[in-house]
Order: structure tokens, then C-alpha cells, then sequence
């Protein structure tokens, strides 16, 4: 069968509806520009009852909660995790990545943390700094007007702090902090770690009159109802659609590769429906990838022509190489300071960390070159499966016996409910050209598109990182009185470092540059090598900052999308 | 239709709960009605294959109806109901069991295996099952079982004391995960309100206090539904 193309040329194709490919559709619709979105996943809205999973209940399902067919729990509102069926990747052999997909219109920002933090001037600029790494081509005064638009159009609670490396902005005012945020300012003051309020994402004051504000039920990862949260279909693409914007949405459409013409040029994207499971094509005159930073490699390494031999925009090589990770360690510690604890008030409070403590170290004195933040969990959360098991451990640390039933049982989990604080190290790692994913000629999916196999190995720099952010939990937690659970992660289990991609931070596979044969994209998210196609996911990214990368997607998304339009108005491209 | 009244329309449209944006009015600072949200309880939010799949474990069958009443009367062994919230049964405990173990396969050898231990030692203890036995019974073979070695890890230690540890945690977590095992926790949250910072006796009773200075920049509640409204410099000014 002939693979069936579409009649109309779309103004834009934009791959991918997560963050940067919302504020692409936003902004590139809102311009009046005639759009195409191509998800890989179902539509999801966060307001349909249906698929919706906020306030509920665990005993309204005979799972409760548990974690078995959704890797955060069943109601995490991420359709696909670390696996997703039908859609394998491989692995070099000795080396790790875990790769996170969602697939739904929307894509991870329905179930993301919301945590929205500014990279700053010392971020974009790495090497000058410590030798490490590469230079962004551009630097915080180019991201920072955009940085202020995300803000007050997606709405951003924080405070305006006056750091050099974590910018202020346009915050919304924060929530109180809980009991547990408390415990652990106070036991931070104790070390001298900084401590302020979060910066996240949730409407804690109305910014407009189509999106509701924050009900405190702590469930972000579950995607509001209300839309009080960011994600990218209620707070990007619906609105474009509802201003009367040419958006039309292709959903369970899977993209294989752009299509390019005798001049190398971009003409579209052919894609996979997922429902007929046939090959289709879309064709428009700028293509705009913004699939995820794995994803948006993997379609140009499979968009091979004669024009492209070596994959769309891989004239340098360099396509899915420096991919990187936010490097992560966690811990958690038994405060008995928080034993005993009324249950008569609601602390759900918003779906995160009302404080956190931004990097505070000088890396100059240590023995790895970049920081991380601290994010901090705790308090009196929703029992879902697995609440209430091993009821009584931390009677060991009153020298009383663990186990027993009946019901002491009842009083043992009373007396423990909310006494864990728990803490994620988030930082920075260097990105290397030695960690990339390829194409793996040998597997492909269940729609016959080759998939990724990857290359990643973490340095000792990441490790003794892990390392402080362990002896850092530990020194809070003892300040707070508390007892560290667990074992300490020591050398042989790399201080607890994560596997790499298991912070779900991956970027860098299309960095951008001034130098079309060190870089794939140049400083505004465009292909050195086709004027006409643009990454706005983590891809351009040349390095990660220890802060997560959803705001700087946003920011840089926007960005492109302008010079899309200005390109487009000049007949440029 | 304005964009306001479309969404407002868009959502009313989505099912039968209404689920409805409040007046939104900007002039005065009184936060809006309390906010209506949907819960639905007809779905609980699974994709068309998760449905399936939960089906598929509901169709299959893994303990006996013998195996059925031996995993309650341990579990009012294990927890027994108090007033006024109840036990086991009323949070479906062994029904949940009967599920999980399907859902987790890898706990069935545990689960199926110190079912028949707990019978073969009942029976050789007593010359009766388990679930015949008296309380006083089911209490002694109990308390064999409910202590573990806190050094050794569990899996390194007997069958029937990793059976014990594994069924108290089904028991447990199943109970507090139900309607009144929520009840009796106590939990009040997973419902609409407003976070306005934890009560003064709370903050007594833990020794801890606000920093003045801290709450200064936290939001005023009273003005949430205020639109937010910026100086150059960043300053809300509503």
C-alpha cells in the first residue's frame, strides 16, 4: 500500500505535545499560524472524569493504590514509565539508562513535579567557570525575558530571594510550610544549608479566569482537575485551541521520520497510526520537534536520505551524544521529634516541597564541579498500598521488640504516621560525549521503527557529588534528632547514586552551538544543517544546572517559536 | 460564547458530578465558594488496558474457599475489629489479599505455602485447622511466628515467619487503606480545603514555631482568588 499523505500543508508540525511542544503550539497558533500536533499518545484532558484519578480513594480500586501497573503508583498520571509495552530500547553492555516515556497528549507534565526553577548566569556558562563541559551560546539575559513571560503566563509560586545563581522572577506567593518542612529548616539552620520557599508550579493565586486555584490536596502527580497545575494540554494547548487557534491534534500518531525533499529540506513527518497501524504523511513547510530529548534523536538518526545520509542534522556526529542526567541520591530519616503527631487538620498542602535549599557549596573547594538542590518530603500523606507495613520497625530504636500483632498494631501505626522526612539530592552532572543513545539497527518496535540503544556510564565527579548529598542527609537528619533509615549507601553502591535517567531530567542529545561542527542546533533551537526544522524539548541543552529543566523547555520554546515567526514573516525559511 | 463561559461549558460537560468554577470575582478580594470537584466513584481513572488486565485477575481464582477462611482468621488474629471502625473484614482485607497476590505473583509461594503450614502445625499442635481452632490456639502458633531476627534479612529467615511478616503487612496495609481504616487513622486530607499552615497547638506540641519574617511572603489566603498582578521588578501587587 502507498503511504497516504495529507493534502494540506500545515504551517508548522510540531512532534510531541509535552512542554516544548505546547509552548510551541501556543505561540505559534496564537500567532495565527495553521498547526499540526502529532502526540504518539491518547488525548488526555485532566478534567475527564474517566481517566481522571485526583481525590481518589484506594480502596476504590483492588489494588489500592499499588504500584503494579503504573511504576508511581496507579494513580500517577503518566500513561508509560520506564517501559513502555511494544516500545523496547537496548543497552550497551555494562552501561545503564532508564528511559521515562509518557505517552498522552501532554506527555510527562501531567504527572511531573512542578518543581520550576530558573537556570542562572553561572549555568549557561560551565566551562568559563570550571573548565568542565562547553559553554551555552547563549546566557541568562537571552533566556531571561522568556524566563518572566513563563512565569506569568503559566503561573509559578515562589519568593524573590536576590541569589546570584537562582534568579527571581514573577512568583505567586508560596503555601505555609508543613510540621516536617519546619523540622527541617530548623535542622538545616543548624548546618548552614539555606533553606526557602519552593518554586513550583501550582496556582496558589488565580492568574487568570480560566484556571482554577490550588485546592491543597497534594496530588499534582495525578494532574488537576481544575487545571491549578501546570501541565501542557490544560495550561497550553487547550487555550491555543480556545482563542481560535488552527490547532489540529493527532493523537496515537507515532512519528517515524521527517521527510526531506531533493534539496534536503524538510517536508514534513510520516508517522504511524496507532489505530490502523498504517503510515501516514503530514506535510508542512517547518518542522518542529519537541518529543522528548531521546525521542527527537531518534527520529532524526531515522530520518536517513540521500541528502542526509547520516541521519536529519547529523552532519556533526554529534546527534544523541551528550545525553545526561540530573544525578540524584535520596535518603530518608525517622524524626521522633515528629512522633505523636494530631490528625486533626488536613496538611496535604500542594503536590511537592514547600521549601527546598537551593546549591549553597563552593566547588572550588570539593572534589566535583557542580552543586545540587535538596527537595524534602514528609508529613501525613494518603495511605495507599504498602502504608502501614512493618508497622512498628522503629521500635528498635527504643530498644522494644519489632513484630507482634493485635492491637498495639493499631497504636504502633498512630504513633509513626508522619515521623519520616525524606530528602532527593538533584544535580548536576557533566555532560560527555562518551554517554549517547544510537540507533540499534538490530530491534525495532511493534510499529518496525529502529528504537534507541544507549551508552551511558556515570564518573567519579557524579559519585563523590552522591557522596555529599549523603553525609548532607545524614548531618540533617541528626540535627533534627533523627535516625537515618536504612543502610548509608557507602562506595560500593556509589553513595546511592541513581541509575542514570531515573531522575527523569535526560537532555543535551541536540546541543546547540555557534559551531555547526560542534554543535546540532544553533542558538535558536533550529538545525545547523535544515533551516526549516527546530527542537524545543531538553534536546539543545548543552548542559543541565542543578536545577530541574521543565522552565528553561518553556523559556527556550518560546523563544524559538518567535524566531519562527519572525523567520517565517522575512521568508526565510 | 465568551472563553470563560466555553471552559465553564466544557467542563459541566464532561459528567454527570458537576464539577463547576466558582465566581471568579476580581473586584472584591473574598475568596470564591468553595471549590466543586468531581468525584465520580464509577471510574477510578484506569486506560481501556489497565481494565482489562484488572478483569483478567478478577476472572482467575488463587486461594480455595479454605484458603479464603484461613486469610480471615489470621487476619483477626493479626488485627482484630475495634469499635467503632471495625476490623479486617469491613476493610475487605481478605479480598484485597486475594487480588494482591494475584497482582504480585512473586508473593503466592509465601502466601499458599504458610497457608499449609499454618494448617499442618495447627493440626499437629492441636488435631484441628486453623480456622477450627480456638482463639487461644490460633494466639500460641501465632506467637511462634511474629518475632523476626531485626538483624537477619527476612527472606534468609523460616518460611512461617516470612509468611507472618507478609500477611501482617497485607493486613495492615489493607486495613488503612480501606473506608475505615482511613476513618480510624484519622487522615483528613484527599479533599478540597484550604492550606493555611499547621494549628498553633500543633506547632506547641512539637516545639516549633513560624518565623514572621518567612510568613510574611507565604500567600494570604483571603486574597487567592485576587489575579495576580506584578510591578516591573517582580512585586505582586494584588
Amino acid at each position: 500500500m502507498q503511504i497516504k499523505e495529507s493534502s494540506e500543508i500545515y504551517d508548522v508540525i510540531i512532534v510531541g505535545s509535552g512542554a516544548g511542544g505546547g509552548m510551541a503550539t501556543k505561540q505559534l497558533a496564537d500567532a495565527g499560524l495553521n498547526v499540526a500536533v502529532v502526540e504518539a499518545g491518547p488525548f488526555f484532558d485532566p478534567a475527564d472524569p474517566v481517566t481522571m484519578t485526583q481525590l481518589k480513594w484506594p480502596y476504590e480500586s483492588p489494588r489500592r493504590g499499588a504500584n503494579t501497573d503504573r511504576a508511581f503508583g496507579e494513580w500517577d498520571m503518566s500513561y508509560g514509565d520506564w517501559e513502555v509495552e511494544g516500545e523496547p530500547y537496548t543497552h550497551a553492555e555494562g552501561t545503564t539508562f532508564k528511559w521515562w516515556r509518557s505517552r498522552m497528549l501532554g506527555g510527562r507534565t501531567n504527572h511531573w513535579g512542578r518543581i520550576s526553577l530558573r537556570f542562572g548566569p553561572k549555568d549557561f556558562k560551565g566551562k568559563t567557570r570550571d573548565g568542565h563541559g562547553d559553554d551555552w551560546p547563549i546566557g541568562y539575559e537571552d533566556v531571561k525575558p522568556y524566563y518572566d513571560k513563563v512565569d506569568k503566563l503559566i503561573g509559578v509560586f515562589g519568593t524573590n530571594e536576590g541569589l546570584e545563581n537562582d534568579p527571581d522572577g514573577f512568583f505567586l506567593p508560596p503555601p505555609k510550610p508543613r510540621l516536617h518542612e519546619l523540622f527541617y529548616i530548623n535542622g538545616a539552620k543548624k548546618s548552614g544549608i539555606p533553606v526557602i520557599p519552593g518554586r513550583l508550579s501550582m496556582l496558589t493565586k488565580r492568574i487568570n479566569n480560566e484556571r482554577g486555584v490550588c485546592f491543597y490536596c497534594g496530588q499534582c502527580s495525578r494532574s488537576c482537575q481544575v487545571y491549578a497545575d501546570f501541565s501542557s494540554g490544560s495550561c497550553l494547548i487547550f487555550p491555543a485551541q480556545k482563542s481560535g487557534g488552527k490547532v489540529k491534534l493527532y493523537v496515537n500518531c507515532m512519528v517515524r521520520e521527517v521527510t526531506t525533499n531533493e534539496e534536503g529540506k524538510a517536508t514534513g513527518v510520516s508517522y504511524i497510526n496507532k489505530e490502523d497501524r498504517k503510515e501516514y504523511k503530514l506535510r508542512g513547510k517547518v518542522v518542529v520537534l519537541a518529543a522528548s530529548a531521546c525521542s527527537s534523536a531518534r527520529i532524526l538518526l531515522n530520518s536517513k536520505s540521500r541528502q542526509h545520509p547520516n541521519g536529519l542534522g547529523n552532519s556533526s556526529n554529534l546527534v544523541g551524544k551528550y545525553l545526561h542526567d540530573s544525578t540524584g541520591a535520596s535518603a530518608a530519616g525517622f524524626i521522633p521529634g515528629l512522633m505523636n503527631r494530631k490528625t486533626s487538620y488536613n496538611e496535604d498542602g500542594v503536590g511537592g516541597m514547600h521549601v527546598y535549599s537551593p546549591w549553597w557549596g563552593d566547588n572550588s573547594k570539593l572534589d566535583f564541579p557542580r552543586g545540587y538542590h535538596i527537595e524534602v518530603w514528609g508529613g501525613m500523606g494518603q495511605p495507599n498500598y504498602g502504608f502501614g507495613m512493618n508497622p512498628n520497625d522503629f521500635n528498635k530504636f527504643f530498644g522494644l521488640k519489632v513484630g507482634g500483632y493485635g492491637d498495639s498494631l493499631r497504636d504502633d501505626v498512630k504513633k509513626y504516621y508522619g515521623s519520616v522526612i525524606g530528602f532527593g539530592g538533584r544535580g548536576e552532572s557533566i555532560a560527555r560525549k562518551e554517554n549517547y543513545c544510537e540507533i540499534d539497527p538490530t530491534t525495532v518496535d511493534q510499529f518496525g521503527i529502529p528504537v534507541l540503544k544507549f551508552h551511558y556510564k556515570w564518573s567519579d565527579f557524579e559519585r563523590n557529588q552522591a557522596k555529599h548529598m549523603q553525609d548532607t542527609f545524614e548531618e540533617l537528619i541528626h540535627n533534627m534528632g533523627g535516625h537515618y533509615l536504612g543502610e548509608k549507601p557507602g562506595k560500593d553502591k556509589d553513595y546511592g547514586l541513581h541509575a542514570p535517567g531515573e531522575i527523569i531530567h535526560e537532555v543535551g542529545t541536540t546541543r546547540m552551538g555557534d559551531d555547526p561542527k560542534t554543535s546540532v542546533t544553533n542558538k535558536f533551537n533550529q538545525l545547523h544543517d535544515v533551516d526549516n526544522v527546530f527542537i524545543v524539548d531538553a534536546g539543545p541543552f548543552v548542559s543541565q544546572a542543578d536545577k530541574n529543566c521543565t522552565w528553561t523547555i518553556l523559556a527556550l520554546s518560546w523563544r524559538a517559536s518567535d524566531y519562527i515567526i519572525e523567520q517565517l514573516k522575512q521568508q526565510n525559511i | 460564547m465568551d472563553r470563560r463561559k466555553s471552559i465553564e461549558t466544557m467542563i459541566l460537560g464532561v459528567g454527570a458530578s458537576a464539577l463547576a468554577f466558582h465566581g471568579c470575582n476580581t473586584e472584591n478580594s473574598k475568596p470564591a465558594e468553595e471549590v466543586a470537584v468531581n468525584t465520580d466513584t464509577k471510574y477510578f481513572g484506569r486506560t481501556p488496558a489497565e481494565l482489562e488486565r484488572i478483569e483478567k485477575l478478577n476472572a482467575e481464582r488463587l486461594f480455595t474457599d479454605h484458603d479464603m477462611e484461613t486469610i480471615t482468621a489470621l487476619s483477626l488474629v493479626i488485627l482484630p475489629p475495634k469499635e467503632p471502625f471495625g476490623g479486617p473484614i469491613e476493610a475487605e482485607v481478605p479480598e484485597m489479599i486475594e487480588f494482591m497476590g494475584k497482582d504480585i505473583p512473586e508473593m503466592q509461594p509465601t502466601l499458599k505455602g504458610g497457608l499449609m503450614w499454618l494448617d499442618h502445625k495447627c493440626n499437629k499442635e492441636f488435631g484441628v485447622e486453623f480456622k477450627a481452632a480456638t482463639l487461644e490456639q490460633q494466639k500460641q502458633i501465632c506467637d511462634e511466628i511474629c518475632w523476626h531476627d531485626i538483624e537477619k534479612p527476612l527472606d534468609e529467615q523460616p518460611l512461617e515467619i516470612q509468611f507472618f511478616a507478609l500477611m501482617r503487612n497485607l493486613v495492615v496495609t489493607g486495613y488503612y487503606t480501606s473506608k475505615v481504616g482511613i476513618a480510624d487513622l484519622g487522615y483528613k486530607g484527599n479533599t478540597p480545603n484550604v492550606w493555611d499552615g499547621v494549628p498553633q497547638d500543633v506547632l506547641d506540641q512539637h516545639g516549633v514555631a513560624y518565623d514572621p519574617e518567612w510568613i510574611a511572603k507565604c500567600v494570604d489566603q483571603s486574597k487567592r482568588n485576587v489575579i495576580a498582578e506584578w510591578d516591573e521588578n517582580g512585586n505582586l501587587l494584588t
